[in-house]
């Protein structure tokens, strides 16, 4: 085997291990919810992992400032939420959880992902 | 002061912006106005008390635009924002599948003698690629870069690490040949692969966006239902006004042909109305003083004055509406396992992609850099996550839209897809199976009666019929009582009968009514009564009255003077539709069952008419106790679960709809019974529950349909852009042909939705 295969193949084995870090492990970004929060939408959710307090009205506060056509839509399944958000402009969305546990939310295509955890 | 902020439609150029600052500057109590060109809005700050969104809309119709203000604001400015974006797009796509063209014609092998050797120049051939790589490809770029900051990917990505790949490569080959040439390597350019990848993905996002508006259209034509406008009488004066100025108690008049403007009730005059938009039924209803009216259904041919009890959100159209859209944004079960393996997607594509570079650099045949580089290409370009995410919310946006033009609300999309699996259904008796409503079914006078009557001393006119005024000694009796049953036998009556005077009208509690009709002594009532009225039966009749006992029907004797003359029989009937239901359900494959709190007799007597099997009914239930005879049969007694439905009328059945797997509620729109259940068919029409079925089987077919394309197609065409099929059969699948496959794919998925919307139910 040549030196340059060699070297495709371990550069192939770290590519692999990388991307495998570099998206799987990455760290959720938990942020609590008091009241209101601001979450912007530019190549995902930020932050992506909203606390909710069980019964507590909360306005999520969805700027897109992504004009990936992907991200035009949040979708909130679990409260029956589909809202479309308009580039650069605040879209509130105002939830009252009264069940504990985590929902889900995605854009339009389901490519993007976040998830609202109620205590 | 207030600020608010609209879309504006028909905005095309600098001068536009001022044009409407003035215009809305104008308007009296307007404080400041300011026009955005590129966000084609308006943000005007203004005085609540003096201005209002009509005057705002004037202004700006004034100088020949549109305010998007109001309802269906949100929508139309959705839509407006989606053209400006498909036009936009439409001519990236135009560019770059030109250019695309030029530069495959002067690469493609063979192909490349006929082209002009200008075109072939590699030089050339870089600066018709660039600016579609970065002007065309921008948002790719864009979109992968804000998603890599999160560390995420997407389709973006994959598109711009491959059209890259190819770029950069033939880039570095046009202006360094030499050094590719060194490494034994013919020198030739990919530019066409990057630039038609670019073309055709983007003509696959045109077409799919394009398709993808025709999707919501369902709440977009339930909007459009609303009138605009109502005249309403205030101060004795008739206006017309806004829709969204209508307060609840006004009093409002509707026209032949127009469309009611919010919920009501009749005050004066008579119509028929169209309900259709709200029930699916096509009938025309008609409507006395006392009956309500639904906004948006459209008046016949009579004048009436309603007054208003709902407007706003509080309107049935309206609740449709948040009802549909909820149901829209909601998430079938089925979605779950495409959810998650979308998440893992793309990274793992990657990988995949990293994978093939390094077996066909290692492994593969010479030159083994381009093998491996237009494999890992075609692997990055193959792969669709769209198609996955798009499979199930498509088909049930249209499907739940369907629904709702059929008068069928389906709460959510987990209710849609779980109706395609009920193999029972549990019917409610009354008014559900039957009208509700008891109804006079035979009625009989006795045979002899006209030599009866010459002993009875009648005060008839020679010209009136003898059948006739019996009947009309019954009416004008019954109509001083309020029983159910003497409703049914007025409403019997009344076009076959005159009034006569009455005096001395007495109901007698639980037996019946007596009284004086036109100087007749007149007793309508139970067996029981006429005993103690000391009447002498006849038994003609009264064999008439033992074969109705056994159908179990209500009786209704009836004497004058003093001598029994005839007999009503009174029953709740069957729904004229319910038996061609029960028949239809029972062809696909489902049992039907019927629970009611009657006698076992009377049960059965409407399960025969209604073709239930006669072990199939489950009488003398007490309301109750429904809810837990619907959780034990779900629960199958022993014999298995069953997937089962529930099919009730309204707010007494709600924890039996709650309960069942499927709960149907029929021919209300009130809150309670939506709450409850999982289906509501707005109108009486039983034959709904079969079409609400059949929606559910064909929503799930096509999402089961999208689903295997969409994880087919790409468990079948990664592997061969992987060059699986290289050794066996020296098959390799080139970029092009793959962006090709990835463009359709999800075109295809969202078509296949939008079929549903020819699906007949």
């Amino acid at each position: 085997m040549t030196l340059d295969k060699i070297f495709v193949i371990l550069l192939g084995f770290f590519g692999v291990i990388t991307t495998y870090w570099f998206f799987f492990g990455k760290k959720e970004e938990k942020v609590e919810a008091k009241g209101s929060i601001d979450i912007k939408v530019e190549g995902g959710y930020s932050p992506s992992y909203i606390i909710i307090k069980k019964d507590a009205t909360t306005t999520l506060n969805f700027l897109r400032k992504d004009p990936n056509p992907c991200l035009e839509e949040v979708n909130i399944p679990d409260f029956g939420i589909k809202k479309f958000l308009p580039l650069n402009e605040n879209v509130p969305i105002v939830i009252t959880p009264k069940k504990k546990g985590e929902f889900p939310y995605s854009c339009g295509m389901n490519m993007y992902f976040g998830k609202i955890s109620v205590i | 002061m207030k600020t608010k902020s609209f879309a504006i439609s028909g905005m095309h150029c600098a001068s536009c912006v001022r044009v409407l600052e003035r215009a809305l500057s104008k308007v009296a109590g307007v404080d400041s106005a300011t026009v955005n060109l590129a966000t084609e809005k308006a943000h005007v700050t203004y005085d609540e008390s003096q201005v209002n969104d009509d005057n705002l809309k004037e202004a700006v119709a004034k100088v020949g635009y549109k305010a998007l203000l109001g309802e269906n604001g949100h929508s139309d400015e959705k839509d407006i924002r989606k053209k400006k974006e498909l036009k936009e797009l439409g001519i990236k796509v135009l560019v770059s599948l030109a250019i695309g063209g030029l530069l495959f014609w002067a690469s493609f092998p063979t192909l490349m003698e006929t082209a002009p050797s200008l075109l072939k120049d590699s030089l050339i051939q870089l600066l018709l690629a660039t600016p579609i790589q970065f002007w065309a490809g921008f948002s790719f770029y864009q979109a992968a870069f804000s998603s890599l900051k999160n560390r995420n990917a997407n389709m973006d990505t994959l598109v711009v690490i491959g059209t890259t790949v190819a770029f950069g490569y033939s880039a570095f080959v046009t202006l360094y040949p030499e050094i590719i040439q060194g490494l034994g390597i013919d020198p030739l350019p990919y530019f066409d692969t990057a630039v038609v990848i670019i073309g055709l993905i983007l003509l696959g996002r045109f077409l799919e966006a394009k398709a993808k508006l025709g999707t919501s259209d369902a709440i977009k034509k339930l909007l459009s239902l609303q009138a605009k406008t109502a005249r309403v009488v205030r101060d004795g004066k008739e206006m017309d006004i806004p829709i969204n100025q209508v307060i609840v108690g006004d009093q409002i008049l509707v026209r032949p042909g127009e469309k009611i403007p919010v919920d009501g009730k009749v005050l004066k005059g008579e119509s028929a109305v169209d309900e259709s938009m709200v029930t699916g039924e096509s009938i025309p209803v008609e409507k006395y003083p006392g009956d309500l009216v639904v906004g948006a259904t459209i008046n016949s041919t009579g004048t009436f004055t309603m007054q208003a009890t709902k407007v706003g959100s509080e309107t049935v159209l309206s609740q449709i509406i948040a009802l549909v859209e909820k149901a829209q944004g909601s998430k079938a079960p089925i979605q779950r396992l495409a959810d998650t393996i979308s998440s893992y997607f793309v990274p793992v594509v990657l990988m995949l992609a990293i994978a093939t570079f390094v077996v066909w650099y290692v492994f593969g045949p010479t030159p083994a850099f381009l093998f491996a580089m237009l494999n890992t290409v075609a692997v990055l370009i193959i792969a669709c996550p769209c198609a996955m995410g798009l499979a199930t919310p498509t088909a049930i946006m249209v499907g739940t839209g369907k629904g709702a033009e059929h008068g069928i609300l389906i709460k959510d999309a987990e209710s849609l897809e779980i109706a395609h699996k009920i193999t029972t259904i549990v019917f409610d008796k009354t008014g559900t199976l039957t009208l509700g409503k008891p109804k006079v079914t035979d009625s009989s006078v006795m045979e002899n009666i006209d030599e009866v009557a010459k002993t009875l001393t009648l005060h008839i006119t020679p010209q009136t019929p003898l059948e006739q005024y019996i009947f009309s000694l019954i009416f004008s009796l019954e109509k001083h009582s309020e029983h159910a049953l003497s409703t049914a036998i007025t409403s019997y009556l009344q076009e076959k009968t005159k009034e006569l005077p009455v005096e001395g009208a007495r109901a007698i509690a639980g037996l019946g009514i007596v009284g004086t009709v036109n100087h007749e002594k007149v007793i309508i009532g139970t067996k029981k009564l006429m005993e103690k009225e000391k009447i002498i039966l006849c038994s003609e009749l009264e064999k008439k009255a033992q074969l109705f006992a056994q159908e179990a029907k209500t009786l209704a004797y009836i004497a004058v003077n003093g001598k029994h003359v005839a007999l009503f029989a009174i029953a709740d009937t069957l729904k004229d539709s319910a038996r061609e239901t029960i028949s239809e359900l029972l062809k696909i494959g489902i049992s039907s069952y019927m629970i009611t709190g009657d006698n076992k007799q009377t049960a059965k007597a409407i399960a025969d008419q209604a073709g239930i099997p006669n072990e199939n009914v489950i009488a003398e239930v007490l309301p109750q106790e429904k809810e837990k005879i619907v959780r034990e049969f779900k629960e199958g007694n022993g014999k298995g679960r069953k997937t089962l439905a529930f099919v009730g009328d309204g707010i007494n059945d709600a924890p039996a709809l709650a309960s069942a797997n499927v709960g149907i509620a029929m021919g209300t729109g009130t809150d309670v019974a939506i709450e409850a259940a999982n289906i509501t068919l707005m109108n009486k029409d039983l034959r709904s529950v079969v079409t609400a079925i059949r929606l559910s089987k064909k929503t799930m077919r096509t999402i089961k349909l999208n689903l295997f394309w969409a994880f087919g197609y790409n468990v079948i065409l990664i592997p061969v852009a992987m060059g699986v099929l290289y050794p066996f059969f020296g098959l390799l699948l080139n970029p092009i042909l793959a962006s090709l496959a990835m463009a359709t794919s999800s075109i295809s998925v969202v078509t296949n939705s939008l079929l549903l919307k020819r699906a007949k139910l």
